[in-house]
């Protein structure tokens, strides 16, 4: 069971609580219907899937309800930052070498 | 009991779930019960009409005579308020004064208010033993310098999810879902002896 | 009753308090604090249990938890031992006796010492290294009726319990900021110096005593204190700081990500008349902020012919027996041995009054020390000689020697005695830092793996990280109690403890032991309990296994119960032989949870029987019960199924409730459906996103029927949307679908628009529903409501209004059908539910009408052909193949699963469609999910062109009714399609998927 901040209620809960909600920074396109078949697949299907750190959003579901990002290593499970909904994707490699260190 | 003035025991047969000797599990009479949405401008009206200012800090709450505002998320509290009378069994007409009270000072200020006093109740648990017979079905660590008086959260009690609020050293209030309450009363009521 | 075997005084065992019990039937005494293994040895009882793959016979080979062959049977009392309640795989060893307590060996019949399947033994060619996978192999027939029955009756040890467990489980969840797993010496100095500190401790032992190896050891002291004084006094502190829980009978089974910690608490089996409000077992799931495991060391088998003898004991276990519990494991004693604590086991032993016979060294020169010890007490010493086997089938007899030299093993004779006690040295106990994802480091000097660095927040201290000695152990463990104190902020000195005795030893012995047998004949174990041998692993090696892991599952080493705490540095070694390959490069397999077997009561807790799930009922629901419902399970809600009158089966009931709801008026509790209040100025907006169907223009007042998809533009769940007032709607959800469709709602709003002016409250709960529908429905409910128009003017089919009913109560009242009747439904506050209800059944039964359910519910719909998100649909339906273009708003530039619409699979020709199946026959009822063809009798390997989704016995078409997804359905219509079953295909005739009132004139009465 893993434990998780979260940002708006400032506090860590176990993992329970949330729920994952995939890899974030994956916004939805403004205009569909612009896409072609291939963009709108990728849009759909295609995920970075890495063995190290990833953005990911979750929900606190059973907390305030509300939903944020966290950076997570994919192998040990363990958080490295978590950040409101909104705010920029953090520097991944430039964690993953501070991680390293 | 509950040491607030918001939550009296329901005055129908039946009410105590559980009563030992270190603890007692009772069931609460009815409230009524606003959901509020909005941002902090939206809150802060909302709080002077209310009569109880809604809580920025998280897992707040606001206790004032027989009402209280609970901060649920960034931009959701719970508005909970008691009849003044003990002959007003039901919480509509409280619920719809409040409703159309706090209609009316917000005006256009975007906000999202809904009556919920029918969706929920509540049980009061109290007594020395309280933290640790919630702590046979609640993972939150509820020793007061974690979990101290006034804080209220969102949480799971085991399978079901429920809102919890300690009111006093040794009270606590749950919330939870109507359908859900004898599941998470039946699990408090055949808690061993031994947990408390 | 004698104890034989029992000294005449000395151990921990309560000799004023004698116990009876029973083994295998048979009565014997022991005393309070004895285990069952020490108190069956006191009376001379080394047989315990078969084998099981040989059933060969087999002793209590340790004193604790890691104990591979004393596996029992154990209950309460012979009662329920006959009831079939015993508790099988129950370690003797760490199993607490009391008065009545009934233990049975297991694995064995007819008997224990006459067993038939200890024919496996004379066959053990057969049962070599992976014998399930050459044995079983072929010919395929066998399967199901030879091979699977032998594995299945073969497989495990004891008898699984039949009936219920009577008995109750607890849980509770705790926090610490510091979490011993251990309580001997280091596990004891970490929690005294953590607890001094001020922080908040846990200390669990597995053991029913705190102590560890300070409860056995002889001559030691503390403080200038001998161990167990100081013990007491180290025990007492801790029991008065109220900032720290001992848990004794505590395992830390399961070692978790973030620092979660699984515990099981053994509270009442060692009680003989337990209180019965407490559980039988606890599960204790905590959250530590710092963790030390102080879990100490294993001694380790050592690996020679018939090493698996009853009677073989480890040296320590033999220590721990005579100490603790005042028994000798025997009378006349050999020690084989590759280091010093056996030595000193031996020492204590002789001290206790057993024969030490021989002391057989591997090592060419032992200690000095020792050797002049053992010539004071006149124990013969032999040294550089190895045991090479063991006389005697269900005892040991006498044990063979061989002098190691430059030309190999040579005889050095035979020994008579009655137990042999054998060490090669310690393991440092690595389970729970392994479990924490810690890696292990090789230590060649120890011939061990130690704790590399921890990964969590944790430490290891004492002997489970290599530190020898009870001094160097307090310190070691006092430095792990304050430095994860200090971690977590609790700062505070590091106690030191002044300790003599208890030295530390040196000398170890990894993998098989040389010998001058015939290597083809004779069997040297490595898994006591999985029946592995140093020949296995070899043959593993031969037959292509590189990997420990491949080796593990080939043979099975380490696979038991104990997780190769015993075997696996043996069983590597013998490996890295094999293979040519140093020991680390091997490698060692990964510990797992649980660290012992944890019983399912305990897993399960109290999520079990009527508290299992919660169960919601509606406020309705009492009523219909009282009125002899069935209830059918839909998500977690109980809902009323059908109505049986005057032994009415289901079909009838439901027959007769279509028909009645289609005559005059039923009554329907549709409380469970989902609901959400959507409120905002931007409501409208959001809903247009989020529903295929356009909503700006509804009118306040107005309903609409919404659908809605995912991304990929499949569907996703509908319901009913009513218009309250500009900026607020109530929507409707599945049963099954509320959470998921207000989860969904709420990533788009939050992550995709937030700056939509909008908020999603459930109002599932608000609110309970009373459906009444058929053509008296407005008849049945006129007379209940306050201050609404019900005039098919003032309130047409599609609209909603708020109001109230009975005098005062609100509602909100919808006009709406999922009939194809005109209907209601009543949205009134749960705590009136009843009430209201029972004033309208009162109407509705006035008018002839009846209560219906959800079966009902299903057929009238069917007949519609309203689909049921589902069971229509799965997942992979669009609008359009169900027939529901009509709700896409087509002018919407976007909505969720627009574009997916487009997709070129979602547009293709033969895309599955929704259409009405009539068996030609007109009277037999298709099976849902029955497969649709279009030969009657198609060849094998036919692709079917879909298959029956719904299907009903139809009383308003006098005949039944199926919907079914048809490749290419809405073109076939007309033809004769088949439904293929066992005793021949069903011709079927497609048609539209409506078949009551396709003009919808009924809804508008």
């Amino acid at each position: 069971m893993l434990l998780i901040h979260c940002p708006w209620c400032g506090i860590e809960r176990p993992e329970i609580e949330f729920r994952c909600g995939g890899e974030a920074h994956i916004d939805r396109p403004g205009q569909p219907g612009d896409l072609d078949d291939r963009q709108w697949a990728d849009f759909l299907y295609m995920r970075s899937n890495p063995k190290g750190l990833l953005a990911e959003r979750w929900r606190h579901v059973h907390g305030c309800g509300r939903f944020f990002n966290a950076v997570r290593h994919t192998v040990s499970d363990s958080f490295v930052c978590v950040y409101k909904t909104g705010e920029p994707c953090p520097d991944l490699e430039a964690l993953a070498r501070e991680g390293a260190q | 009991m509950s040491d607030l003035a918001l939550y009296s025991p329901a005055a129908a047969d039946g009410a105590s779930v559980l009563k030992r000797s270190d603890v007692s599990v009772t069931r609460a009479a009815p409230l009524a019960r606003l959901a509020f949405r909005g941002d902090a401008t939206a809150a802060g009206k909302a709080g002077a009409a209310f009569g109880a200012s809604l809580p920025m800090t998280p897992l707040a709450a606001n206790p004032v005579g027989k009402r209280a505002a609970l901060w649920l998320g960034p931009d959701e509290w719970l508005l909970l308020a008691a009849p003044e009378t003990e002959t007003q069994d039901v919480p509509w007409s409280l619920a719809r004064s409040l409703f159309d009270e706090v209609e009316t000072a917000l005006a256009t200020i975007p906000h999202a208010l809904v009556d919920v006093s029918e969706r929920n109740v509540a049980l009061i648990v109290s007594g020395p033993g309280a933290a640790r017979l919630l702590n046979t079905q609640v993972f939150l660590d509820l020793d007061e310098s974690v979990f101290p008086v006034g804080q209220v959260t969102r949480t799971l009690f085991t399978k079901a999810e429920i809102t919890l609020w300690r009111t006093a050293p040794d009270t606590f209030v749950l919330e939870c879902w109507n359908s859900f309450a004898p599941y998470i009363e039946g699990l408090l009521a055949t808690a061993p002896e031994d947990a408390t | 009753m004698t104890q034989r075997n029992r000294t005449q005084e000395g151990g921990r065992i309560d000799r004023e308090a004698p116990v009876s019990f029973t083994f295998d039937g048979k009565r014997y005494q022991g005393f309070a604090g004895d285990t069952l293994a020490s108190a069956l040895l006191a009376n001379d009882v080394h047989l315990v249990g078969r084998s099981f793959k040989y059933h060969r016979p087999r002793g209590i080979v340790t004193a604790g938890s890691e104990e591979p062959n004393a596996l029992v049977g154990v209950a309460r009392s012979q009662a329920r031992h006959l009831s079939g309640e015993a508790t099988p795989n129950l370690r003797a060893t760490q199993v607490e006796i009391h008065d009545g307590l009934a233990a049975e060996s297991q694995n064995r019949w007819p008997s224990l010492s006459f067993d038939i399947g200890a024919v496996n033994d004379k066959l053990s060619p057969l049962f070599v290294a992976g014998f399930y996978y050459k044995t079983f192999m072929w010919p395929k027939s066998f399967w199901n009726k030879v091979y699977e029955p032998f594995i299945r009756s073969a497989a495990g040890l004891g008898r699984a319990p039949k009936k219920p467990d009577t008995d109750t489980y607890a849980n509770t969840y705790a926090h610490c900021d510091v979490l011993v797993a251990g309580s001997g010496p280091a596990g004891l100095a970490a929690a005294l110096a953590a607890a001094r500190s001020g922080a908040r401790v846990i200390l669990a032992d597995e053991q029913a005593e705190f102590g560890g190896s300070l409860l056995h050891e002889r001559g030691a002291e503390i403080d200038g204190k001998p161990a167990s004084d100081w013990l007491a006094g180290a025990l007492a502190e801790l029991g008065d700081n109220p900032r720290v829980t001992l848990l004794p009978r505590t395992t830390v089974f399961g070692y978790f990500n973030h620092n979660f910690l699984a515990l099981a608490e053994r509270v009442t089996d060692h009680l003989a008349k337990p209180d019965p409000e407490r559980p039988r077992e606890r599960m204790w799931q905590v959250r530590a902020k710092q963790v030390v495991i102080a879990s100490g060391a294993i001694e380790r088998p050592l690996v020679f012919p018939e090493n698996d003898r009853p009677g073989v004991m480890m040296a320590e276990a033999g220590r721990i027996y005579a100490n603790r519990y005042g028994v000798l494991p025997g009378k006349r004693i050999a020690v084989a041995t590759a280091c010093d604590s056996a030595w000193r086991a031996a020492f204590d032993i002789a001290e206790a009054g057993g024969a030490i016979a021989v002391i057989a060294d591997l090592r060419a020169d032992p200690p000095a020390d020792l050797v002049a010890r053992a010539a004071a007490l006149g124990v013969r010493v032999e040294r550089g000689c190895a045991v090479t086997g063991v006389i005697g089938k269900t005892r040991v007899k006498r044990v063979l020697l061989g002098r190691i030299s430059d030309a190999g093993v040579l005889s050095a004779g035979e020994v008579d005695v009655d137990c042999l006690l054998m060490s090669g040295g310690w393991t440092p106990n690595v389970s729970l830092h392994s479990q924490a994802r810690g890696k292990l480091d090789w230590q060649a000097d120890k011939g061990a793996f130690l704790p590399g660095d921890p990964v969590q927040a944790q430490g290891s201290a004492g002997s489970c990280r290599g530190v020898d000695g009870l001094a160097e152990v307090l310190a070691d463990g006092a430095r792990a109690g304050v430095a994860a104190a200090t971690a977590v902020g609790h700062e505070g000195d590091t106690p030191e403890f002044a300790a003599t005795g208890g030295e530390a030893g040196d000398g170890w012995w990894l993998g098989a032991v040389p010998h001058d047998r015939d290597a083809a004949r004779v069997r040297a174990f490595v898994d006591f309990q999985n029946d592995v041998t140093a020949k296995d692993v070899k043959l593993a090696v031969r037959e292509g296994m590189q990997s420990i892991e491949h080796i593990k599952r080939y043979t099975t080493t380490g696979m038991a119960t104990d997780q190769g705490r015993l075997s696996n540095m043996n069983a590597l070694s013998i490996a890295s032989g094999a293979l040519g390959n140093e020991i680390p490069q091997v490698g060692l397999t990964t510990f797992r949870q649980p660290y012992t077997p944890v019983t399912f009561g305990t897993l399960a807790t109290t999520s079990r029987g009527d508290l299992f799930d919660p169960v919601r009922k509606t406020p309705i629901h009492d009523w219909a019960a009282k009125q002899g419902a069935a209830f059918e399970d839909v998500a977690l809600w109980k809902r009323a199924w059908y109505f049986p009158k005057g032994g009415e089966d289901m079909h009838d009931a439901v027959a007769r409730e279509c028909r009645t709801v289609r005559e005059s008026v039923g009554l329907f509790d549709a409380t469970t459906l989902g609901k959400i209040e959507i409120v905002g100025p931007d409501a409208a907006e959001f809903l247009n996103r989020i529903y295929t169907n356009p909503w700006t223009k509804l009118g306040v007042g107005k309903l609409r029927y919404g659908l809605m998809l995912n991304e990929a533009g499949f569907i996703m769940d509908d319901g009913v949307v009513g218009r309250l007032a500009e900026d607020r709607f109530h929507v409707t959800t599945t049963t099954g679908g509320a959470p998921r469709v207000l989860a969904h709602m709420e990533d788009y709003l939050q992550t995709e628009w937030s700056d939509l002016d909008v908020w999603l409250t459930s109002t599932t709960e608000q609110w309970a529903v009373i459906a009444v529908q058929g053509p008296k429905a407005r008849e049945a409910i006129a007379p209940l409501v306050d201050d609404i128009d019900l005039s098919g003017d003032a309130f047409p089919h599609m609209s909603v209004r708020e109001g109230h009913v009975m005098g005062g109560i609100p509602c909100r009242l919808f006009r709406m059908s999922f009939t194809g009747e005109a209907g209601y439904e009543i949205n009134v506050p749960p705590s009136r539910a009843r009430a209201i209800w029972e004033a309208v059944w009162a109407n509705v039964e006035k008018l002839g009408g009846c209560a219906y359910g959800t079966e009902t519910m299903h057929v009238l719909r069917a007949e519609k052909g309203y689909i049921i998100v589902g069971q229509e649909t799965d997942g992979t339906v669009t609008p359009d193949d169900v027939g529901m273009t009509w709700a896409i708003g087509k002018k919407k530039p976007d909505f969720v699963g627009k574009r997916s619409l487009a997709r070129p699979d979602l547009v293709a020709e033969g895309r599955k469609q929704m259409v009405g199946l009539l068996t030609k026959d007109g009277k037999t009822l298709l099976e849902e999910g029955a497969q649709v063809t279009v030969e009657r009798s198609p060849a094998r390997g036919t692709s079917a062109l879909g298959h029956v989704t719904s299907s009903y016995r139809s009383p308003a078409a006098g005949r039944p009714i199926a919907l079914a997804m048809i490749a290419g359905g809405r073109a076939r219509i007309g033809e004769t399609l088949h439904v293929p079953m066992p005793d021949g295909g069903i011709a079927v005739e497609v048609v539209r998927p409506v078949f009551v009132d396709p003009e919808g004139t009924r809804l508008n009465v």
